[in-house]
């Protein structure tokens, strides 16, 4: 059920601002993607194009075409919940919702599209909590606030709450830079679980997280400030930290630029 | 050319010797104020200038002063600072309670006369200039009907409004609205009751009465409407903009539909925000008695019917009693004015519990 995820000249703007220009990059599936680069060069903006996250922001808009397994996602007949669906997303920061328990925030998803049935809902619920490493955890308190847990936990609630739907892709946003490092441990192994099942594709500005946990890593970086950010390099994960052939990225790994 | 002023602000403050510092015994701050106003008892009494009043702010301008010498001179300038505008902070409060505190004490001594079961089950009906009783019944039944109607007419629209402003609006329609929402929350009363007096009364109602004009409580509920939607527009618009970005996307990104994430996710999130606008606003409504006058006409009898002839209600009463030749009508204007403030108070708190019934929110 994993798809492939694949970008040719994805150009995305904020109004007029040019964010990043020209990507072409595929993502096979069954596999974790990092994106790494410094800040502002366009990574997140690229991720959030991938499920239509990016047009959410007003002005905001994608050129290009992006494809899941031969589908044009941009096309004009598109359902964009459908594509939401298909592709899951974890943010940044933990952002379960604040009136919902954690069973109800599990479900949310289901729930939100329509499935009553409680039987359906409580089996998806323990799975998709089981898959996240959370089970343990919250068995006893599933009627308790989602916000009532632990930074790491809402995170993995959050992660939770996304595979409950199935999606066949899973994007994720710098998905540990608000947490310790053991909950950190906790979703990077969570991560190679999920890679049995899911095309994972993370944002990090962590390198060694980049390289624990990626097969592949693309590299962005921009020229300058105001400049669109540019994809340098996209290789093997292990090709990429061990001998890269672009100078650029060389640099930037090796904490000589960025 | 610098200045000594500028080149000792460019350097950094130098490191104290010890962390320890001066402090005032704990009895320093209750001797200063009996000083005070012991001091200012003398200087108003001993030169008779005033009564217990003028003592009373003296000592406070008394009390800011010796507790600001006194700081300054056992622990430094900062110190002294702190203490003097805490003190300033408290009493601000103390000012500002103190109305209140002395409203509801004139309502709740001055309201207990008539406070009696009589009042709650009569009307002014047959009540003469000599009657001692009668009671404000009608007027409570106009009230909750008037206000009831306006809330169930402005709730729907005025958060449809803000939703609209908020999730869907873009451009110069949306400015435009805005613009007016605001412009609405100036109208004056007077203006919503004669706007509804014009309209309502004089041109609609005709075509359900045979043709002639009448008054009647949902005339008084549409003009309070008026005056109730900019309120709860504005206030809900503040709470729907508090609700983080990031829940959206959050619902967004698991493939939920624009409007179930306003439905489900948004709304409940800013319901005890809304809650209070909407508070508010009834809070507003239930107290006005111009719009009630101008197009429901008041009445002395009781009428459930919020769609046919005179209805009075408590603000009205009020106004009708208090300024009634009868020495019995200034307590009922009282007992009156304590029914509308109790009221308002019972819902305010109804809702906050119905608002918070949800058991997840703390």
């Amino acid at each position: 059920m994993a798809k492939r995820v694949s970008a040719s000249n994805v150009t995305a703007y904020y109004g007029g601002f040019k964010a990043i220009e020209n990507i072409n990059l595929t993502v096979e599936p069954k596999t974790v993607t990092a994106l790494i680069g410094p800040s502002g060069c366009g990574k997140s903006t690229f991720l959030r194009s991938i499920n239509r996250m990016h047009e959410v922001l007003p002005g905001a808009r994608v050129e290009g075409s992006l494809t899941i397994d031969d589908q044009d996602i941009y096309d004009r007949d598109v359902d964009v919940t459908a594509v939401r669906r298909t592709i899951g997303m974890v943010f940044q920061r933990p952002n379960p919702f604040p009136t919902m328990s954690i069973f109800e925030n599990v479900v949310a998803g289901l729930k939100l599209n329509g499935v009553r049935k409680k039987s359906i809902l409580e089996d998806a619920a323990e799975k998709a909590l089981r898959a996240a490493n959370l089970w343990g955890e919250v068995k006893d308190r599933l009627g308790k606030p989602g916000a009532g847990l632990s930074g790491g936990q809402q995170q993995r609630l959050c992660i939770a709450r996304t595979i409950a739907v199935e999606p066949q892709v899973v994007l994720m946003d710098e998905p540990c830079s608000a947490l310790d490092p053991i909950s950190t441990l906790a979703i990077e192994d969570l991560m190679f679980q999920l890679k049995d099942k899911f095309t994972i594709i993370i944002v990090t500005h962590n390198m060694q997280q980049a390289a624990r946990v990626s097969d592949r890593t693309a590299f962005f970086s921009i020229e300058k400030t105001g400049d669109p950010g540019r994809l340098i390099e996209y290789d093997n994960t292990q090709k990429i930290f061990s001998n890269p052939s672009v100078k650029k990225t060389e640099d930037y790994i090796t904490g000589r630029f960025g | 050319m610098t200045t000594t002023a500028t080149s000792h602000r460019t350097r950094p403050p130098a490191q104290p010797d010890s962390l320890r510092a001066k402090r005032l015994p704990w009895y320093a701050a209750p001797a200063i104020a009996v000083a005070a106003l012991a001091l200012s008892a003398v200087i108003v009494y001993g030169t008779s200038i005033g009564g217990p009043v003028l003592v009373v702010v003296l000592a406070a301008i008394l009390y800011l002063v010796g507790l600001f010498a006194a700081a300054n001179a056992v622990e430094g300038r900062r110190s002294a600072r702190n203490r003097t505008w805490s003190a300033l902070i408290h009493s601000a409060f103390v000012l500002a309670v103190l109305p209140l505190v002395s409203v509801v004490w004139t309502l709740v001594s001055k309201g207990a006369d008539r406070l009696d079961v009589n009042f709650f089950q009569t009307s002014m009906n047959n009540i003469g200039a000599r009657d001692a009783n009668g009671g404000a019944y009608h007027a409570i039944v106009g009230t909750l009907e008037q206000v009831g109607i306006a809330t169930l007419i402005t709730v729907p629209l005025g958060v449809l409004c803000a939703i609209y402003i908020v999730e869907y609006g873009r451009g110069k329609f949306a400015f435009a609205i805005r613009f007016f929402v605001d412009v609405m929350t100036g109208i004056p009363s007077i203006v919503s009751g004669l706007f509804v007096l014009a309209f309502w009364v004089l041109i609609v109602s005709p075509w359900f009465n045979d043709g002639r004009p009448s008054f009647s409580g949902f005339a008084a509920a549409l003009a309070l409407s008026v005056l109730m939607l900019p309120t709860i527009v504005r206030s809900t618009e503040e709470m729907l903009r508090l609700v983080p970005a990031p829940l959206r996307e959050g619902a967004y990104a698991l493939g939920v539909p624009k409007w179930k994430t306003i439905l489900r996710v948004v709304l409940p999130t800013a319901l005890p925000g809304i809650v209070t606008g909407v508070m508010l606003a009834i809070a507003r409504a239930a107290g006005e008695t111009a719009p009630v006058l101008l197009v429901a006409g008041g009445g002395a009898a009781i009428n459930t019917n919020p769609f046919e002839n005179n209805q009075s209600s408590l603000s009205l009463f009020v106004y009708q009693q208090a300024g009634d030749a009868s020495k019995y009508a200034p307590a009922r204007a009282w007992t009156a004015a304590l029914t509308l403030v109790a009221l308002v108070l019972i819902l305010t708190i109804a809702a906050k519990l119905l608002a918070r019934r949800n058991r997840l929110s703390r």
